[in-house]
């Protein structure tokens, strides 16, 4: 126990010019000359076998006793999902994609004691076929500006020192040494910073407000309760640098004036928490949380509060009530959260991604930060490319990139050759973007100005074979189960867009029910009582806006022209084509084929349940979708 | 000086003196003076003929809650350049402050919230009566038949007023429905048969029973579907 203790007060750092010199004392130990190997530890990878990789590196290393020359890290997401495993070797950074455990020991041998590069583990352009060999050649790579992300494959997130050494809590000094609490909103004032939650509201204008709010309890919390469909930016944001999140709470609690933070996050991200809790834990031993946080007499204490998993929650009202011990439900913000929030205090509320900027922008400045992005929106974000896209993974980008750039210069492009249809932005309440504004620059405001929304930033791409009414279904359905069910619009409205759409895509709707759709979008958006209500039509909305063809299609011939929705589609096998070769007839699960080999089959449609198994195993297009 | 009207037909002029603490709006053209600290709907409720906003999840005893969405009006709080919607239930009263409670748009509102409503309880009484008032004749939706419309007031005057909570909202979205603990629907000790959730509910969706203990709404999901729904979420990748 005493030695606990002892061992605790040694790693306490008692003020900024200790900390100082801890970074020093971490930056000399480091050889530069040493081999490191990083593997990517985030979600994404280790679903694609990272930890076994991991494991293969630390025996390899142990048995060749290499432990001296070589040091060895697991990082968070690198953000190049689509190819994980990922393993980067540094210092050149030779870039390794796909890598099995059976290639470990391989890439010891070659690469790390021989210093040669392994062919075959390289990323191969597909554009122009050229095998890749530095991580920062790769083309997905090459066109992002990763200013908060780009750490996250440098340090290990379960270690502060890697933080510390790479300047981490440098500008906590700053604030806690030279900046009274205005200095700091002012400064974020000027870098035009806004709310990545998805909001936009402008961050500064929060802070300031609760900042003049008078009270003697202020709460500072970080909002990780992601729930988007396919958005992962702020899940592996928190579990590849989690100290950079809890340093610009760190500098918000300070600047309002707030001793107690939480950090809410979904239960369904282990890892989050998991690295949350490290960080939260090493931050307090190093004196950096807790009491007199490096001598300056600030006290902080943050808590982490895992969610239930309601969607919901993730809107600021509904997270402070599900924090509070009550029912995750929305209330009226006509009284701001800033101003009376959590058990009626002063909130301070931002998103993991916006916190993560805030050391940015205390350390580089306000001017540094407000020349990335456009007029109304500043820096950078974070998109999660997912969908028909070549290169799935996370992306960092300037605000004001096209989004032909973002799809095709950094995503690849759609795979398989098929035709780019649109991109749904925003999450389920953003918006289906078609091909004629692939050109529109990225922000806030021009996204809104097309139906859709920021967000969170998630980007789901589409291709040709997405059908837009399907699409509208499935947002509206994922928003009917997640609605919480206090007011009026949002629970039965959304219910009802859900039961009409069902209806047109069995092909049993009614030219009517368009109007219907578009007096229920207006009834929510007016009458809703949070933003999930207001902006649940947005998904309709769009498609309705640069799809209507399709509705009509489903609505009067019935049809369904991307051959989606299964009540309006007809598989047929055409005999001039069909060879014979019986792999449509060996994958339908029901038996509908029948035929001898050689000659061509024949599909019964009254035990055909339109999985489409048959159209996708035939070689030689002979099964026909109408 | 400012002239109020007290009623629809009565003004008076008048100056707010010192030291109280009261605001000045303007409704439906009218201006009025009220004290500060209440919202809309409590002000302009006090005004006898000045505004017309329904109301249902609302109730003087306990506190606003903003569910139902019938009682929304358009406010403007920059002298009436640009105006939004917001609940009256809930929108504190603020100098200047123009509020419009009958106009077109707001009507078209409430009525497509009371299609809501009478699609999903045609037989109810005060929903009927809104219906008529708004004119939505037969709703475009397949019809329910549930009595309760989930405007939270029972549960809301357990709590607040009985210092209970012997009955609560469960579930989400359309699946949201008034249940005891534990999601039964008999209730337990805590219910002391107060009879107070029977008397503030608007639609008489909860009744007293015979055994001096209210009955709550009859169970609208079936069990077995319940059940199905946990198996589908147990199972979904999500």
């Amino acid at each position: 126990m005493v030695e606990q203790v002892r061992k605790l007060l040694e790693k306490r750092v008692e003020s900024v010019a200790e900390l100082e010199k801890l970074r020093q004392s971490i930056l000399d130990k480091k050889d530069s000359s040493r081999i490191c190997i990083s593997v990517c530890g985030g979600t994404a990878c280790r679903a694609s076998g990272s930890e076994a990789v991991v494991e293969a590196f630390v025996d390899e290393i142990e048995r060749r006793e290499l432990q001296v020359q070589v040091e060895m890290k697991e990082t968070g997401c690198h953000g190049f999902c689509e190819r994980g495993p990922l393993v980067v070797i540094e210092p050149k950074k030779i870039f390794y994609q796909q890598v099995k455990p059976e290639d470990v020991a391989e890439i010891i041998a070659e690469t790390v004691m021989g210093g040669k590069v392994i062919e075959r583990l390289l990323y191969v352009d597909p554009a122009s076929g050229e095998k890749i060999t530095y991580e920062s050649d790769v083309p997905f790579y090459k066109r992002q500006t990763r200013t908060i992300f780009g750490a996250n494959g440098e340090i290990d997130p379960t270690n502060i020192e890697d933080y510390i050494a790479s300047g981490g809590y440098s500008a906590l000094s700053k604030v806690l040494t030279g900046m009274k609490p205005q200095e700091v909103v002012d400064e974020i004032k000027k870098s035009g910073l806004r709310g990545r939650g998805g909001g936009g509201f402008p961050t500064g204008r929060k802070w300031q407000s609760c900042l003049d709010a008078k009270a003697d309890i202020k709460y500072t919390i970080c909002n990780a309760d992601e729930g988007d469909p396919g958005a992962y930016q702020d899940r592996s944001l928190l579990e590849g640098n989690p100290h950079s999140v809890l340093e610009g709470m760190i500098i918000g609690a300070f600047t309002i004036g707030s001793h107690q933070g939480y950090i809410y996050v979904r239960n369904e991200y282990p890892l989050a928490v998991e690295h949350a809790r490290i960080a939260i834990e090493q931050a307090t031993d190093y004196g950096l949380l807790g009491e007199n946080i490096l001598g300056s007499g600030f006290d902080l204490k943050v808590t982490i509060n895992k969610g239930g998993g309601a969607f919901v929650c993730g809107e600021s009202s509904a997270l402070m009530a599900s924090l509070e011990g009550k029912i995750g439900e929305p209330k009226a913000k006509y009284v701001h959260m800033s101003e009376k929030g959590l058990w009626d205090s002063p909130s301070l509320l931002n998103n993991v991604k916006t916190w993560a900027n805030i050391s940015l922008i205390i350390n580089k400045g306000a001017d540094w930060f407000s020349k990335i992005g456009t007029t109304g929106s500043k820096g950078t974000m974070i998109f999660s490319l997912v969908g028909n896209i070549n290169n799935t993974g996370l992306v960092e980008v300037p605000m004001g990139i096209t989004l032909r750039e973002m799809i095709f210069d950094i995503g690849g492009g759609i795979p398989n050759g098929k035709k780019f249809k649109a991109v749904q932005t925003g999450g389920p309440s953003g918006g289906c973007i078609p091909e004629q504004f692939l050109d529109t620059p990225v922000d806030f405001d021009e996204l809104t100005k097309l139906g859709s929304m920021m967000g969170s930033g998630g980007m789901i791409v589409m291709d040709e074979d997405t059908c837009m009414v399907d699409v509208a279904k499935y947002f509206v359905e994922f928003l009917k189960g997640e609605s919480c069910g206090k007011c009026t619009p949002c629970r039965e409205g959304i219910n009802r867009m859900s039961e009409i759409l069902s209806r047109i895509t069995q092909g049993k709707g009614k030219r009517e029910d368009l109007d219907t759709l578009e007096d229920l979008a207006g009834i929510l958006s007016a009458g809703a009582l949070c933003a999930l209500g207001q902006t649940a039509a947005n998904p309709v909305m769009s498609t309705l806006r640069y799809f209507r063809d399709e509705y009509l299609a489903h609505i009067e011939q019935k049809k369904c022209p991307a051959g989606v929705c299964r009540e309006l589609i007809r598989y047929s096998i055409d005999p001039d084509k069909c060879e014979g070769c019986l792999r449509c007839l060996r994958a339908c699960p029901t038996g509908a084929i029948t035929g001898e080999k050689r000659e061509p089959h024949i599909l019964n449609q009254g035990l055909c349940i339109k999985c489409g198994a048959c159209y996708d195993v035939c070689k030689f297009n002979a099964v026909i979708r109408q | 000086m400012a002239k109020v009207w007290i009623d629809s037909e009565t003004s008076i002029e008048v100056e707010a003196a010192d030291g109280v603490n009261a605001v000045s709006l303007t409704v439906d053209d009218k201006e009025i003076i009220v004290s500060a600290g209440q919202t809309i709907l409590e002000a302009v409720q006090r005004v006898d003929g000045i505004g017309n906003i329904p109301a249902l999840c609302n109730h003087p005893a306990v506190k606003p809650y903003g569910a139902c969405r019938i009682c929304t009006v358009e406010v403007s709080e920059d002298g009436g350049s640009k105006f939004k919607f917001v609940a009256s239930c809930l929108y504190p009263v603020k100098n200047g402050l123009i509020v419009k409670t009958n106009t077109e748009k707001i009507r078209k509102l409430r009525k497509g919230i009371i299609e809501l409503m009478l699609a999903r309880s045609p037989n109810v009484k005060r929903i009927q009566e809104l219906a008529e008032e708004y004119g939505v004749e037969e709703p475009r939706f397949v019809l329910g038949d549930q009595d309760c419309i989930l405007c939270g007031l029972c549960v809301r005057a357990c709590q607040e007023i009985m210092g209970k909570s012997a009955i609560s909202l469960v579930n989400r979205g359309i699946y949201r429905e008034v249940a005891a603990p534990f999601y039964a629907y008999e209730l337990t000790e805590e219910c002391i048969g107060c009879g107070d959730c029977a008397f503030v509910c608007p639609t008489g969706a909860i009744k007293m029973g015979d055994d001096g203990r209210p009955i709550l709404p009859k169970v609208k999901i079936p069990y077995g579907e319940i059940e199905a729904l946990m198996k589908k979420e147990a199972t979904s990748p999500s």
